[in-house]
């Protein structure tokens, strides 16, 4: 039931036209603003002695993560009628109905020198039932935080009926300096900012890192050599290496196909930016494009039979799609202003975009054909969206403008509700958001 | 554009040392921008060094003029724009040992991608005019920064129409 109507809610949330829902789970779509859905997480019982800190930690950041979606609201444990028993225990659902929980999450952690493992259970309320099976996660100390993010991704899949994105990593550029001297290094962090990590040092530029498929390797570009070239970076071993390209004075805007075995990307020659592919095994160079307009930004189709791109052939730039194997590119964009960045959504149904039009910036989404554009964000200065794994929510840079301008990572869902800012220490931008970490 | 092996090989060594490294001076000497710091550390290599000494770097960047800007998605030379280039194309030619990099930049309007795009068309729109006017080809590379290295910091019309240039970067080399 829980399962059902909430996707019914996602499937509105899309279109967000004004909506009462009757019925057991009481949601209220009104003038596109969702009624989150109540929901109760009870401190997981510490099942062994010393480990209530950790339960402790590990209950508020899985509710974090479910509020922050701006999907689900959380009931103070100040209004719960009982103390929830045990985790064994049979959960008393009048008191949960009474308060109108419409979800609960019950959890126990256990410590075990550096192990931990934490089991967590879901329950839909009103049918008085439990959602799907107890599950079990085991990790050490150090990772606490991941084992956190698996059980909201848990508890947001098992209710949305969606793949979750809570246990996932973003690789951006760190930036420090001011504007007209800006150092910038590659970085990575948790999804939620967290566990911050620096991949290079700030000796040359790097621009727009984008994870391969399985999240082990990033490309990036960088002027090391003292023109843009692509890198391949290995997470673990943050060990780098220079793609080999087509030959050109410049290799910038790469991308991993999506299964890994290729490279697409923007080489200059003679001020002609162009789209080439790499097939990483053979090393074969494949040229997409001979225009001689600006074609860049490109971004593989999740099943890799199509690319969308960026291209000012029109004299303007706007998107186009165009199939990988030969074959006519289609523009799809055609409203006012300049559309750039599309970036494929990972379920295959949206491309994300940048747009400026009358002295503004929009992150924005339209289906694959150009059609249903939709305008999520405006500020003096959005771009470079990237998706969450589950293709529900976007990352972005927002910079502010003036002599004291700085870059910011936010997220917005594709409702164009919810806007957050990334809580990371210093400057940030051109964020590429990882898949979901096994 | 097609260098000469020779050239290449030449262009290639001098990348990977401090004085013809664009990215190694990053603009963080502030309006000067690279060129003049490219200039100090060619003047500091080589025995020509005062501004002016009408053969030195000091001299092309400074009395000269190093660089040429471009209206908002333009590539389009100017009147002035083409008066410096010739003033430069003759310094070329007059000063045969050296090679030059030409920056192409663009103003933060525009996504990071693109403006790379964009100034790389601007770099090679004073290309070819330098080789119209007599530069060798192979004495001549471009590359582009979009809009990562402004050298205006305030967000209206007048810091962009500064940092939308291209600037002719004076290095150390030999083509022999």
């Amino acid at each position: 039931m829980l399962t059902r109507i909430f996707a019914l809610l996602m499937a509105v949330f899309m279109a967000a036209p004004a909506l009462a829902q009757d019925g057991p789970l009481r949601l209220t779509i009104t003038d596109g603003v969702i009624e989150p859905l109540p929901f109760a997480i009870p401190t997981f019982e510490a099942e062994t002695s010393g480990s209530e800190q950790l339960a402790q930690d590990i209950t508020r950041l899985a509710a974090q993560d479910l509020t922050n979606t701006g999907l689900f609201r959380e009931i103070p444990a100040s209004a719960f009628i009982s103390n929830p028993a045990g985790f064994g225990t049979p959960l008393q659902f009048a008191d949960w109905r009474a308060i109108n929980a419409q979800a609960v999450i019950r959890g126990a952690v256990a410590v075990n020198g550096d192990q931990v493992s934490v089991k967590f259970r879901l329950y839909d309320v009103f049918t008085g039932e439990e959602l799907g099976e107890g599950l079990q996660f085991a990790g050490t100390q150090q990772g606490w935080r991941r084992m956190a993010h698996k059980v909201a991704d848990a508890a947001y899949s098992r209710i949305t009926g969606e793949g979750g994105y809570f246990d996932s990593r973003v690789v951006f550029v760190s930036e420090s300096g001011p504007k007209d001297n800006r150092q910038k290094r590659l970085a990575i962090m948790d999804y939620d900012g967290a566990n911050l990590q620096y991949l290079t040092d700030s000796s040359s530029i790097v621009l727009a890192p984008r994870f391969s498929p399985r999240g082990d390797r990033v490309l990036y570009t960088t002027y090391e050599s003292g023109f843009p070239r692509i890198n391949v970076l290995d997470v673990a071993s943050v060990g780098r290496q220079q793609v080999n390209t087509a030959e050109g004075e410049m290799a910038f805007s790469p991308r991993f196909s999506s299964d890994a075995s290729r490279v697409i990307y923007s080489l200059t020659n003679g001020g002609n930016t162009d789209l080439y592919i790499t097939d990483i095994a053979s090393g074969q160079h494949t040229r997409l494009t001979e225009a001689p307009s600006i074609e860049t930004s490109p971004s593989f189709s999740p099943d890799g039979t199509q690319i969308a791109f960026e291209s000012d052939r029109s004299g303007t730039p706007q998107l186009y799609i165009m199939p990988i194997g030969g074959g006519e590119s289609r523009r799809i964009s055609f409203g006012d202003g300049r559309y750039g960045t599309p970036v494929w959504s990972p379920r295959g149904d949206l491309i994300a975009f940048t747009k400026q039009n009358a002295g503004r910036f929009h992150i924005g989404v339209m289906r694959t054909d150009g059609s249903e554009e939709r305008l999520l964000t405006a500020s003096p200065l959005d771009e470079g969206p990237t998706w969450s794994p589950n293709g529900r929510v976007l990352m972005f840079t927002r910079e502010s403008l003036g002599a004291s301008g700085t870059s910011s990572l936010y997220t917005t869902d594709v409702g164009g509700l919810n806007l957050r800012a990334v809580p990371v220490e210093g400057g940030a931008s051109d964020a590429g958001w990882g898949p979901l970490q096994p | 554009m097609t260098f000469t092996t020779k050239a290449l090989v030449v262009l290639l060594a001098l990348a990977t040392t401090a004085c013809t490294r664009p990215d190694r001076f990053g603009g963080a000497d502030g309006a000067d921008g690279m060129a003049g710091a490219n200039a100090g550390a060619a003047a500091n290599a080589g025995p020509q060094g005062a501004a002016g000494d009408p053969s030195s770097p000091q001299y092309f960047s400074q009395t000269i003029g190093d660089r040429v800007l471009f209206s908002v998605d333009s590539i389009a030379l100017t009147p002035e724009g083409r008066s410096t280039l010739d003033g430069q194309a003759q310094w070329l030619q007059t000063n045969s040992d050296y090679l030059a990099i030409i920056e192409g930049h663009a103003d933060e309007v525009g996504t990071r991608e693109y403006n790379i795009g964009l100034g790389s068309r601007r770099a090679n729109a004073v290309r070819e005019y330098l080789v119209s006017r007599g530069v060798p080809t192979s004495r001549l590379r471009t590359i582009s920064y979009g809009k990562e290295r402004p050298i205006e910091v305030c967000s209206d019309e007048s810091c962009y129409s500064r940092n939308r240039r291209a600037v002719t970067v004076i290095s150390v080399g030999s083509m022999s």
